[in-house]
């Protein structure tokens, strides 16, 4: 996956105690493995398996993804505020390519 | 050497009986085959591996997904489990299946009270109109199971 671009959509601040949401979304085919090509050869599997988010070095949220995953995955989850810090969003894939993308965020 | 002779003769009965060995291994390959392929007991085996036992429940759990669904390929889908989201009660995970799906599993949510809210959203693929079930696994061990029926125009496994 040469390009594969992320993207993290979370509010700029919220207040201590606060749950807010996290969006994400990243460009990738996610290859199912269950396709073939013109020959009729299966196409191998290719797709992001794992999400990890963590909030100050702190995990929050994982998630594991099979092949029934659409393209371009969209992932939409909580988090509550504690501190002020960062998010770190971390995504690897089944070639063992990992992204990542992080979000400040401002806790009053 | 009479009983030579007779080992070569094939006698009517033993057509028979090869020709019925035949139709059971026939019979035997079709069932495996159907085995194969039926991904409802495949799902409530894997369901039946994250339970361990336990009794799912019915309650808590809210599936937001489309009636219909136009394009199988992406289908929104949220989840949400009513829980405190405290250290001592929260959702520790979230398996979500298509049962009638070439792999029916979709996707696995791990929650921390950290996340304060047992909520989280994605788009699948459905192969076509089928069930789609959500496993909860509570921190106190409890289990819970809600499903609901997503009618697919255009299946999303094709290619």
């Amino acid at each position: 996956m040469a390009n594969v671009k992320a993207r993290v959509k979370t509010p700029s601040s919220a207040k201590k105690g606060e749950v807010f949401e996290v969006k994400s979304l990243i460009s990738h085919n996610m290859e199912s493995g269950q396709r073939k090509d013109k020959k009729g050869n299966k196409i191998p599997r290719q797709i992001i398996n794992k999400f990890v988010c963590t909030y100050n070095g702190n995990e929050v949220f994982s998630s594991d993804w099979h092949g029934a995953v659409s393209a371009n995955p969209y992932l939409a989850f909580h988090v509550k505020a504690v501190d002020s810090g960062t998010l770190d969003l971390t995504w690897t894939d089944d070639s063992g390519a990992v992204f990542n993308k992080t979000a400040k965020i401002t806790v009053t | 050497m009479p009983t030579n002779n007779k080992t070569f003769r094939v006698s009517r009965r033993d057509v028979l009986s090869y020709a019925s060995a035949g139709v059971l291994a026939t019979a035997g390959i079709s069932l495996f085959g159907s085995v194969a392929k039926a991904d409802k007991k495949m799902t409530m085996d894997m369901i039946s591996k994250v339970t361990g036992g336990r009794e799912a429940k019915s309650g808590r759990i809210t599936l937001e997904l489309p009636q219909i669904a136009e394009n199988g390929n992406t289908v929104p889908l949220t989840v949400e489990v009513e829980s405190p989201m405290s250290d001592a009660d929260y959702v520790k995970s979230v398996h979500i299946y298509a049962e009638d799906n070439p792999l029916p599993q979709v996707i696995s949510f791990h929650f921390s009270p950290a996340s304060g809210m047992a909520k989280a959203s994605t788009r699948m693929r459905l192969a076509k109109t089928q069930n789609v079930i959500a496993v909860a696994e509570m921190s106190d061990g409890s289990v819970f199971q809600a499903s609901t029926e997503v009618k697919v125009t255009i299946g999303g496994c094709g290619g």
